[in-house]
């Protein structure tokens, strides 16, 4: 440093950082410090998962931290390298980005722990724990970044590590399904960085807070719906939103089955949360403008998504024409663009991320009570254990949307905002989708739980380890079912704070205003 | 491939190599260098010696498995950053000390402690794909 | 100088869009790299091209002593090509994979994941 008395308080931070506000950075770093070193006693198959799981419930635990510092102060901003925003890369932690990354890390929690009875040594060995956590990371930073740039990056460590876990295995299903996944991903992520390079030149600047501010004063003279678009289009097709969603179904049911689980909580919900950073906070505008587009695309997604389901007969693929049609109606929120279909977009996003790794735990035990996942075979799962029978009636309640379980209110949330402004074709198909659904998992249980086995199951024995997380979550699905009150109210107040981004602005600017 | 010429010049070409990306790493400091362009120098290096004597060699020679040198690069790029919850300064920011060794003043930064992690992330990752990709060729 | 870049994008990414609509994975995988290519020449025609000095400070200033090349492109782009590298080694890997397990490169051969004879649902119980 040379020793000149230049005024460096127009480009650095120079006040002391309040501890409290290292809670943006560390559910970031933590997962990314742990994956690092997993991954260097890759050979100690014992210590992987007695790290890992403290670790995630470690992360679990600042990430309610930072809910109950976010829900009281407002949002929070660090800067990285005491730079000031714009120039410095600022991670902003607001109402919406955590909430979402609170639910990633209970998901990411409870799949660490149905591992332990799932994934093997083998698995192990070649580093699903590592993977696990820099996922986690990835996925972390993503919903806490506040620079564009930045969550580009959190996308492809997101996405490298999922590449890690799609091929845990090294099965030729496996390899078919991941090329799929890997090349669409690929296309997605490339759309993402051209518009990225696009909003750069336009102006100069990826600050999100920034360029909020910059978007509402010169949107008149610059194309920023050409932005909004390829915007849409990128995260649609990371979100799995028709007509971009053909990657999913051949891909999720490949894997082993808490890495779809995993992936099915966490993976499209990142595509979801770009879409409505981007549509809702930084062109709202523009976003009026393609809410017809947006909510053609959410309805057919539901419906393509409900019907996919209707007709398959493994019940890991059915799952992944669910997690497609759960998409659309967080599409249809975000088209509504109200906070009641920002607000319900949010809550079914949540509900999604725990009610579909769950289901998947659920589909995987039942595979492995019943050796196999075909519809046509599966049976008596009530009779060899009434308790995993109850549980996942619960979650087959709750991804049908009935009351008293968790799938309800959102929905409710959307339709209600949908028929506010008349658009009674949006409410007819999430109404739809959802019978079509309850009809798909009515039947599966009908199926595989209710109808008496054919033949004699195989003698294997119930693994109480990948129960717990299974009950955790179907707890957790009841429970907001029940007493919707305070996440209805965080996520409005999400929905708001992402509609009206002034107090995000003023944690990233403190200055300004 | 392999070569009398070139398993005669691999040697030294990879010590050769080997010091050329530290120099680039430490003079990344304050001119044009650094971790990454250090690690990928370090990657060739690792590369024309496993063309010339094969991949077994270079894993005799790296000790580690280099997805272990490259995590172990991302634990000190994160410790680097870690560094400033002790200062009371924002995540990354760059902290100097300037010990004097024998007369001479050496700077040391946490900003050096994470481009060395890159360097080490670098090498292991490249040269991980790369020896993955040689033994590829020898079946 | 612009008006030269974008032309050039739009070749790379014509280009790239043809190799990627076949069925053959190994062009496909070509298909990305000149993609990756021709958005890392976008992000740098996007920061503006300029006939001006490396954005380096000299020693013994604080700021740079003439206008410099905008050096934020700049990093994109190195951050981008890292990606993008790390991307084409793994789908290299994996493609290559798929033809010593599957025995094929076009990818509407690939049907173990999704195989054509999968009965359907039964319709009642």
């Amino acid at each position: 440093m040379a020793a000149t008395q230049a005024d460096l308080s127009a480009a650095l931070v120079l006040t002391p950082v309040p501890p409290a506000d290292w809670l943006v950075v560390l559910p970031v770093a933590l997962p990314l410090l742990a994956g690092a070193v997993l991954t260097m006693l890759r050979r100690s198959v014992r210590l992987q998962a007695a790290l890992a799981v403290p670790v995630l419930a470690l992360v679990v635990l600042l990430d309610a931290l930072l809910l109950a510092h976010v829900h009281g102060n407002g949002p929070v901003t660090m800067v990285m390298g005491r730079w000031l925003p714009p120039f410095g890369i600022a991670f902003t932690a607001d109402l919406a980005g955590v909430l979402f990354a609170l639910a990633a890390a209970v998901v990411a929690l409870a799949g660490s722990v149905h591992a332990l009875a799932d994934i093997g040594d083998g698995e192990r060995r070649y580093g699903f724990y590592p993977f696990l956590l820099l996922l986690v990371a990835g996925v972390t930073g993503a919903f806490l970044t506040g620079d564009v740039f930045n969550l580009y990056v959190w996308f492809e460590v997101l996405l490298i590590s999922s590449f890690g876990l799609i091929v845990l295995g090294s099965e030729a299903r496996q390899i078919d399904g991941a090329i799929r996944y890997a090349f669409l991903n690929l296309v997605a992520t490339t759309l993402f960085l051209v518009a990225t390079g696009y909003l750069y030149g336009l102006f100069g600047t990826l600050n999100m807070a920034d360029i909020a501010v910059k978007a509402a004063e010169r949107r008149a003279d610059l194309p920023t719906m050409t932005l909004a678009a390829l915007y849409l289009l990128a995260f649609g097709m990371k979100a799995a939103a028709f007509p971009v969603h053909f990657w999913l179904p051949a891909s999720y049911h490949t894997p082993r089955v808490t890495v779809s689980a995993l992936f099915a909580g966490l993976l499209t919900k990142v595509g979801v949360y770009a879409l409505l950073r981007t549509l809702v906070m930084l062109f709202p505008v523009e976003r009026e403008e393609l809410s017809f587009v947006i909510a053609l695309a959410g309805a057919a997604t539901m419906l393509v998504g409900a019907l996919g389901a209707l007709g398959q007969s493994d019940i890991r693929r059915l799952l992944g024409y669910t997690v497609v049609s759960g998409i659309g109606v967080m599409l249809s929120g975000l088209a509504l663009g109200s906070p009641g279909g920002v607000g319900g977009a949010i809550f079914y996003a949540l509900h999604s991320m725990v009610v579909m790794t769950a289901l998947y735990m659920a589909a995987g035990l039942a595979g492995r009570l019943s050796g196999t996942f075909d519809l046509n075979r599966l049976g008596g799962l009530h009779a060899r254990s009434a308790f995993f029978s109850g549980l996942s009636l619960v979650l087959v309640f709750a991804v049908s949307g009935l009351p008293p379980f968790s799938g309800f209110w959102p929905k409710v949330m959307v339709t209600k905002a949908a028929l506010d402004i008349g658009a009674w074709w949006l409410a007819a198909a999430i109404l739809a989708s959802g019978f079509l659904t309850t009809i798909a998992f009515a039947r599966l249980f009908l199926l595989a739980w209710w109808r008496p086995a054919e033949g004699d199951l195989p003698a294997v024995e119930m693994p109480a380890g990948a129960l717990l997380p299974l009950a955790l979550l179907a707890v957790l699905a009841l429970w907001f079912g029940l007493f919707p009150d305070a996440l209805l109210s965080a996520v409005q107040s999400a929905a708001q704070g992402l509609a009206d981004p002034s107090a995000y602005v003023r944690s990233v600017f403190p200055e300004v205003n | 491939m392999s070569t009398l010429i070139l398993r005669t010049v691999a040697p030294f070409l990879t010590a050769l190599m080997l010091l050329f990306s530290v120099f680039v790493l430490l003079r990344g400091h304050n001119e044009p260098g650094g971790g990454f362009i250090g690690g990928l120098i370090a990657a060739s290096a690792f590369a024309v010696h496993g063309i010339a004597n094969g991949v077994a060699a270079v894993r005799r020679a790296l000790r580690f498995h280099p997805m272990a040198v490259s995590a172990f690069g991302l634990v000190l790029a994160c410790l680097a950053g870690l560094l400033s919850v002790v200062f009371a300064v924002p995540f990354m920011t760059g902290l100097w000390i300037e010990p004097t060794v024998l007369g001479v003043t050496v700077p040391l930064s946490s900003v050096m402690l994470f481009d060395t992690g890159v360097y080490l992330v670098v090498v292991g990752a490249i040269t991980s794909v790369a020896l993955a990709l040689e033994e590829r060729d020898g079946d | 100088m612009e008006l030269l870049f974008v032309l050039l994008v739009a070749v790379f990414f014509a280009a790239a869009v043809y190799l990627m609509l076949s069925k053959a994975l190994v062009r496909m995988l070509l298909g990305t790299v000149l993609l990756a290519n021709a958005v890392n020449l976008l992000l740098f025609a996007s920061g503006r091209v300029l006939r001006a000095v490396p954005p380096i400070i000299p020693a013994g200033r604080d700021v740079p002593a003439a206008l410099t090349a905008n050096p934020l492109p700049q990093a994109l782009i190195l951050t981008a090509i890292v990606i993008s590298f790390s991307f084409f080694a793994f789908l290299l890997v994996l493609v290559y994979r798929a033809w010593q397990d599957l025995g094929t490169d076009v990818a509407n051969e690939m049907r173990i994941a999704e195989p054509e004879d999968e009965p359907a649902p039964p319709a009642g119980y």
